[in-house]
């Protein structure tokens, strides 16, 4: 510490016990209670994010008209969005079509981000040796997160457009003769998209995991015979696995709600729940947006339910 | 583990490069196209080199005012980093106590970070036009009809806006918090606390200086994720959008480079801001290491 710290704190020390006497509490001498120190977060919650859940799901049981909301509880919302459902099977329904592209979309992006993130966490954590490499290969593979989404996906197009780069240089190397079609505004390109964006939420809670792991384990298993792929399986990915749940979380969420990537991607073509919620909004249907806000939180819920059986958030920091 | 290298080594490495590739490649693809001469288009090749589309940019792009939504963001970027900074600092520094509701509390956060976007925009957005209706038939009621129609809606920039904001980099903020005070050796606080500290001035002068380069990084994530936001401030921001929100509507209508120079000059704001908190980082965090040696 240094000498001016100490002085400062002798000199404090000293004034301390002047204040110490009755009625001469100056301020800051005693520490806020700790449910003081967290009230001004709480309150942020409360008014941005507790209530505005409870009055979306008091809206998605109102009425509507074209120009205005009626407070009378009614169905009418969740009748609508699930009508005929039921008695079109085998044939699905507007809804279920979206649910279903949405969780196409969801399963993809998962399994890709979830190969790519762990082996590209695996070599950061335990094949690159000097802490300082590792801190600066990490931030690498961090930086694009602090910048925009919405200029990352479009950079995608000058890339992937029928006369984008790949389609010219295609053409050009005489493999193909017309434009691939399906490179842009397609399903093929909101996966490489999302790829794109959110792989990284896989990458940091499974090298958080990994960093965590006992080095003596890894070559315990080595001395014991073990080949580089059982370690992997048999040590390295058991004990990743909270990082796995947290990451798996992380993306299967921000995907299942996703509109922006979807629609520029998609050519503003391709449906998702996200999308829809948000065209919905546009054209002042509150109460069915409400409702299919209703619909989606309680599906990623039971996702997220059925990830957490796995691991507790809570020790992972 | 023996110094040789493993072929997995390699294969590992290649995919990383892949990977950073793909990571960066598109970025740079965009950056190079805003250059593009002023004869060029929207791919590739560039058509001569020019900053012929910054020039168009900077007299404005079309009915849009860009650079009063640039302006707008970077306030709004401004006051959520503060305010993620100060209100998770304090939470975090609650969290090492115990108080009532805290496991409440702390589910709610990580909720608020899993919870999709366009659901947490959407009730926000329903929170404030209810509010906006009560407030005009109450000022019906007392016969202020011309309050009532001069009144228009409480949702704005610095409401609701700043509010849906918050709601996605307070989780990180609090969750890097702990991720601090996990980290932190209580016997530095004691030892002030021994000569006579008092708590304000233990933290300021012991907890602070230590802690300090983390702090930038909490400024980082509130700033970045608030100047690149889209998805929460949909629904909540109001009449007037912010840079981000412009330019994803402008996706669909803009067809020359113009976009491009803007997605430069965004990416590079950020980037400034990036390299801005990590250099600062790297200096706090030398200075706090070297007054811990003295």
């Amino acid at each position: 510490m240094t000498v001016a710290v100490q002085d400062k704190m002798a000199v404090n020390a000293a004034a301390i016990e002047k204040d110490a006497l009755p009625g001469r509490t100056p301020l800051f001498s005693r520490a806020l209670p700790a449910w003081a120190q967290a009230l001004p977060l709480a309150l942020v919650f409360l008014v941005f994010f507790v209530i505005p859940l409870a009055l979306t799901v008091m809206v998605s049981f109102w009425d509507y008209t074209e120009y205005s909301l009626v407070p009378a509880f009614t169905l009418r919302s969740y009748a609508e969005m699930f009508e005929s459902c039921y008695e079109r099977l085998p044939d699905l329904c507007v809804t279920f079509k979206t649910y279903l592209s949405t969780l196409k979309f969801c399963l993809s992006v998962w399994l890709i981000s979830l190969v790519v993130g762990f082996f590209v966490a695996y070599f950061l954590a335990f094949h690159v040796r000097s802490t300082t490499w590792q801190i600066a290969l990490f931030l690498v593979c961090t930086v694009p997160f602090w910048t925009s989404n919405v200029i990352r996906t479009i950079s995608w197009i000058p890339l992937l457009g029928r006369n984008g780069l790949v389609n010219s240089t295609l053409i050009k190397l005489h493999i193909i003769d017309t434009p691939i079609e399906w490179l842009i505004f397609s399903d093929f390109a909101v996966i490489v998209a999302l790829v794109h964006l959110y792989t990284l939420f896989m990458i940091v809670p499974i090298f958080n995991s990994m960093m965590r792991i006992d080095r003596a384990l890894v070559e315990a298993a080595h001395d014991a015979g073990a080949s580089g792929w059982q370690t992997l399986w048999n040590v390295i990915i058991p004990l990743s696995k909270p990082g796995i749940v947290i990451g798996s979380i992380f993306v299967i969420t921000i995907v299942m709600g996703d509109f922006v990537t979807v629609g520029v991607m998609g050519g503003q073509q391709i449906a998702s729940v996200g999308k829809v919620i948000n065209t919905q909004m546009g054209a002042l249907q509150f109460p069915p947006a409400a409702a299919n806000s209703v619909i989606l939180l309680v599906a990623v819920l039971f996702i997220i339910a059925a990830l957490t059986k796995l691991v507790d958030i809570r020790k992972e920091l | 583990m023996t110094d040789r290298r493993s072929a997995g080594f390699y294969w590992l490495a290649a995919l990383f490069c892949l990977f950073v590739l793909f990571l960066y490649g598109p970025m740079i693809t965009i950056v190079v196209l805003s250059f593009q001469g002023p004869q060029g288009g929207l791919t590739f090749p560039m058509n001569g080199i020019s900053l012929h589309w910054f020039y168009r940019l900077w007299d404005g792009l079309g009915v849009v005012d860009i650079w009063a939504a640039f302006r707008r963001s970077a306030r709004l970027g401004a006051v959520v980093m503060v305010l993620t900074v100060a209100l998770s600092l304090l939470a975090g520094l609650a969290y090492r106590k115990r108080f009532a509701g805290s496991n409440l509390l702390f589910y709610v956060v990580v909720a608020s970070l899993i919870v999709p976007s366009i659901v947490v925009s959407l009730g926000i957005g329903l929170e404030f036009r209810l509010l906006d209706d009560t407030v005009k038939s109450i000022a019906e009621a007392l016969g202020l009809e011309d309050f009532g129609q001069r009144y228009g809606t409480a949702m704005g920039l610095f409401t609701s806006g700043l509010g849906a904001q918050l709601t996605w980099t307070l989780p990180f903020g609090l969750l890097i918090c702990f991720a601090i005070f996990n980290r932190f050796d209580r016997r530095y606080e004691e030892a002030a606390r021994d000569q006579g500290a008092t708590p304000w001035q233990s933290f300021a002068y012991v907890v602070l200086p230590i802690i300090a380069p983390s702090v930038v990084g909490i400024g980082l994530f509130g700033f970045t994720l608030s100047w690149d936001e889209v998805a929460r401030s949909s629904q909540a921001i109001g009449d007037l959008n912010t840079l981000p929100l412009e330019l994803e509507g402008l996706t669909t209508t803009v067809t020359n480079p113009e976009i491009y120079a803007l997605g430069t000059i965004t990416t590079a704001v950020s980037f400034a801001v990036i390299f801005t908190a990590l250099g600062l980082m790297a200096i706090l965090r030398r200075r706090a290491a070297n007054a811990l040696k003295a």
